[in-house]
């Protein structure tokens, strides 16, 4: 009973399922796909290495301060950075000084009260303070931007297909649209003239459906001098504020990889003595 | 419960003896994982799973335990806590990746012994009530799985906890009704978050009471084998304790080694960028996709694509999507009734030629092409694909598994496991 | 990870030790025997094969031991309440003989500005015949001495004293007053009646301008 129930019951699904099979084959004959202009201009993430990548690497505390001064005066702007704080900063290879200084000088102040009338105010940050944000609220940030929302940055290198090197392609991805041919030479607007950019958005294939709100952030060269005296090209600049994403979004990374190392040494001796125990014991058994 | 020459416990010393005689605990363990369980000789490294699944749940209520110290249920709060824990918690990253990690290690150690007990036939007679006590771990663990998945209310938290109780939604008449009961609203919010963490806190320890039942089920006959020759004395046998608590010692060193490989050096590797987005009730990410270890019944899901009605007239019996549901749930429920299913005498796919080809070229290929296509856009040839290892999977359990066991002629047993370790080698790798 | 190793460690790890000797002696007494031809030495086997398992359950009873403490760690103070582990207060609007409350570390701190009386009074007492001997010298800062700041928690059982805001009791000598178990502090916070063991605690602090305190 059990048996022919069970027959039944697989031939009505396995039957339905093949059933659904031709169906999806005719449909696929009949109304063939459309190909999307994002399935065919989209752009994988550009070539960039980090000193951070790999099992060993760790992170590399200038290009950090660098990426830094670039997020504090081009990206900070507009994006939030709500779950580091000011304290965190010590990471980056600051002094207790220095980030006390960072924190008082950072263009945004905290929301507080005034402890005499109660009214909203505001006061400089303290290192104990979270980074604070350039909008007051979403709807505050909208209106600013176009109805566009600036996504929060701390953990956008994790929150991305590609991490860091889609953080890296993204701000340097702007393209003029008329004109632009893929790796095939298939000329976008040839293909979809439909797809032409919205006025207020912009071109960058490495965006998922292409047209971005955000408009380049990084527009020239040395648009931040830095303090260690390297050259602040566009890509400079790039890396380094993709780097510095990385850390705030992964603050614990070297440790986590030192960690792993110990436990992976200490798990390898373990694994051999343990092996060397259960062969002895097994010696005499044949098995 | 166990065989007549399983060595007896002895207490040594007057405080052994005390205890004893009053809550016989140590006897307990001396039994069940001791020198007082005899377990055939031959198994092989498969068998090392079991004890390995057991220590995968106890690394998930330690780190589970631990990040509930510091996170709150709220959906103001929840991912900010979880981040709060990897940040400011002492060590908060670790004990974090190490239980979201430690659920896909959970599922790929709990996959294999599966595929263990489908493949040497497990489930089989006396072993049948070990098989339904661990479907029932299997299906407890899908849902505290789930159910953690949405604790720290990103995107994918969210949008999973809405997709998987719209499966509900599909029963006729009582759906919405019944959705909305399990999500306390009408989209997942605090409720459903608030009543996802209690059962996702005390499941954990319904499975392990089921585990003990599980073990407990397993001392009545005693362990499988690769042969699937029952025991037949005691040089079949040896004793749990030392030679299998060594072997499953560096197994476990082994798994350690995985384990800590991904957690420490490619944490994120098995999790999904989306979730690092804090949940926005009102924008879908553009590829919703479960976990990986849900992947093959999300596929099932996807593919039933055509109403079963009659033709012509426009009635539909059962629509698509609920068909789809049904087929979800039926895929596991199925593997209930399997040791009714496959009535071969022979438990070992060694000896079973016919059913070794359905399992290797059908089963397993169809298992791994779900897996795939679970993840994959609904584009034609991943729909096709899924279709086609659907259709495959559920005839192999429902259609070919009773008629192979009927036809096959099963290739000659050894004698004893005794005389198969001595004697002739296995057909294959033991 | 770690309380699989440590329940082997702790509840298994004497048994695991001592079975794993005495199952392996018979086994290890059957496979010299055998290999008595190519080993030499009988006794030599036994012994190194105790090493390994013993080696190997040690390893991992380490291994455990360390895994453990960062689950017991994670309890402590975390970074975000460590990093308000230090308060500025503005202090110049508060006039002899009043305090105020402020909190540092989620507890009350009381900040008093003593007047001269007061301060005369304090200096008086016989510092020898105090259960917890302290000048009011010792408890401030020089120059500064009608500056008492103190935790608000009593010593004996951690109530918040009454007589930092105006109208409270401040007890039978001038200073502060735990309505809990009625201990009676002076006019330097000193424990001088009732059950509490010490003085209120001083804080951390300093003067980082002539009215900005920073506390911790």
């Amino acid at each position: 009973m059990v048996r022919l129930i069970a027959f039944l019951v697989g031939l009505f699904f396995s039957g339905m399922l093949l059933l659904g099979l031709g169906d999806t084959v005719i449909t696929a004959i009949k109304e063939p796909a459309v190909p999307s202009v994002e399935a065919e201009f989209h752009e994988e993430t550009l070539p960039v290495k980090f000193a951070h990548d790999g099992p060993l690497g760790k992170y590399d505390r200038g290009q950090l301060q660098r990426g830094l001064k670039v997020y504090s005066e081009v990206c900070a702007a507009c994006h939030s950075l709500k779950l580091v704080s000011f304290r965190d900063f010590a990471a980056l290879g600051y002094s207790e000084e220095q980030v006390k200084a960072l924190a008082k000088a950072w263009k945004t102040e905290v929301p507080s009260i005034n402890p005499e009338t109660g009214e909203p105010a505001t006061r400089p940050a303290i290192p104990a303070d979270k980074i604070p944000s350039p909008f007051a609220n979403e709807v505050a940030a909208r209106a600013a931007n176009n109805n566009a929302l600036p996504p929060d940055l701390s953990l956008i290198t994790k929150a991305r297909e590609g991490g860091p090197a889609y953080v890296y392609s993204l701000l340097l991805g702007y393209r003029d649209q008329a004109g632009y041919k893929n790796e095939e030479g298939k000329e976008l607007l040839k293909e979809f003239p439909e797809a032409a950019t919205p006025a207020g958005l912009h071109f960058n294939p490495w965006f998922a459906n292409l047209n971005i709100a955000m408009a380049a952030p990084l527009a020239a060269d040395d648009q931040v001098t830095y303090d260690d005296g390297t050259k602040a090209t566009k890509a400079q600049m790039a890396e380094d504020v993709s780097a510095f994403l990385t850390w705030a979004a992964e603050p614990k990374m070297e440790n986590r990889k030192s960690a792993g190392w110990a436990a992976l040494g200490f798990l390898l001796v373990f694994t051999v003595l343990a092996w060397m125990s259960y062969k002895t014991i097994w010696a005499d058994k044949k098995h | 419960m166990s065989f007549p020459w399983a060595q007896e416990y002895k207490p040594q010393g007057t405080v052994s003896k005390w205890v004893d005689e009053r809550l016989p605990l140590p006897r307990l363990v001396y039994n069940a994982v001791g020198a007082g369980y005899p377990v055939p000789r031959n198994l092989n490294y498969f068998w090392n799973f079991g004890v390995l699944a057991g220590v995968a749940l106890v690394i998930q209520i330690v780190t589970g335990i631990v990040l509930a110290m510091h996170y709150y249920a709220s959906v103001d709060g929840a991912f900010n806590s979880v981040e709060h824990i990897m940040r400011d918690v002492n060590s908060g990253w670790f004990v974090r990746y190490a239980h979201m990690n430690g659920a896909s290690f959970f599922f790929i150690v709990v996959y294999i012994h599966i595929f263990r007990g489908l493949f040497y036939g497990s489930y089989k007679a006396p072993r049948e009530m070990i098989w339904l006590l661990g479907v029932t771990i299997f299906l407890l663990m899908m849902a505290t799985a789930f159910m953690g998945y949405v604790l720290p209310w990103g995107q994918m938290s969210f949008w999973g906890a809405q997709v998987i109780t719209g499966f509900f939604s599909a029963i006729p008449l009582v759906g919405e009704p019944l959705r909305q009961l399990l999500l306390g609203g009408f989209a997942p919010d605090q409720a459903a978050l608030n009543r996802f963490f209690s059962l996702h806190y005390l499941l954990p320890f319904v499975i392990a009471g089921v585990i003990i039942l599980h073990i407990w089920a397993l001392h009545i006959p005693g362990s499988s084998n690769p042969t699937g020759v029952s025991v037949k004395g005691e040089q079949d046998t040896v004793p749990f304790h030392p030679y299998y608590t060594a072997k499953d010692g560096f197994g476990l060193g082994i798994f350690l080694i995985f384990f800590v490989a991904v957690t420490f050096f490619a944490p994120n590797m098995l999790g999904h960028p989306d979730n690092y987005i804090p949940a926005n009730p009102l924008s879908t990410p553009a590829h919703i996709v479960p976990e990986w270890y849900f992947l093959p019944f999300y596929a099932i899901l996807k593919a039933f694509t055509v109403d079963f009605g009659i033709p012509f007239t426009g009635i539909i019996i059962i629509p698509a999507k609920l068909m789809g549901v049904l087929a979800m749930f039926g895929s596991i429920l199925l593997l209930f009734f399997l040791p009714w299913l496959d009535t071969s005498p022979v438990r070992s796919g060694h000896y079973r030629p016919l059913f070794r080809k359905f399992f290797w070229y059908g089963l397993i290929p169809s298992l791994a092409i779900l897996t795939y296509c679970g993840g994959k856009p609904p584009y034609t040839q991943w729909v096709v694909l899924s279709q086609l290892a659907a259709a495959y999977y559920f005839a192999h359990f429902l259609i070919i598994l009773p008629i192979v066991s009927r036809i096959e002629r099963p290739l000659p047993l050894p004698n004893s496991i005794t005389e198969a370790v001595t004697g002739k080698p296995l057909p294959a790798a033991a | 990870m770690s309380t699989v190793k440590k329940t082997k460690g702790t509840v298994k790890k004497p048994s695991v030790k001592k079975a794993a000797a005495a199952a392996a002696a018979p086994v290890a007494a059957q496979a010299t025997a055998g290999e008595n031809s190519h080993d030499g030495t009988e006794g030599s086997g036994v012994r190194r094969r105790d090493f390994i398992h013993i080696a190997a359950v040690s390893f991992a009873g380490v291994g455990a031991a360390a895994v453990a403490m960062p689950l017991v760690s994670q309890m402590s103070a975390s970074a975000d309440v460590l990093a308000l582990a230090s308060i500025e207060v503005d202090v110049a609007a508060i006039q002899p003989g009043q305090s105020i409350k402020s909190s540092w570390r989620k507890q009350p701190v009381f900040i008093r500005n003593l007047t001269p009386a007061e301060v005369e009074e304090a200096n008086k007492v016989d510092v020898g015949s105090l259960r917890d001997p302290q000048t009011l010298a010792e408890r401030t800062k020089p120059g500064k001495e009608n500056w008492l700041i103190t935790l608000g928690v009593c010593t004996h059982l951690g109530c918040v004293p009454l007589g930092a805001a105006a109208g409270e009791v401040k007890g039978e000598y001038g200073g502060y007053f735990c309505p809990c178990h009625g201990s009676h502090y002076d006019t330097a916070a000193r424990i001088r009646k009732g059950p509490a063991p010490l003085n209120l605690a001083v804080p951390e602090f300093a003067f980082i301008s002539d009215t900005v305190v920073k506390i911790g």
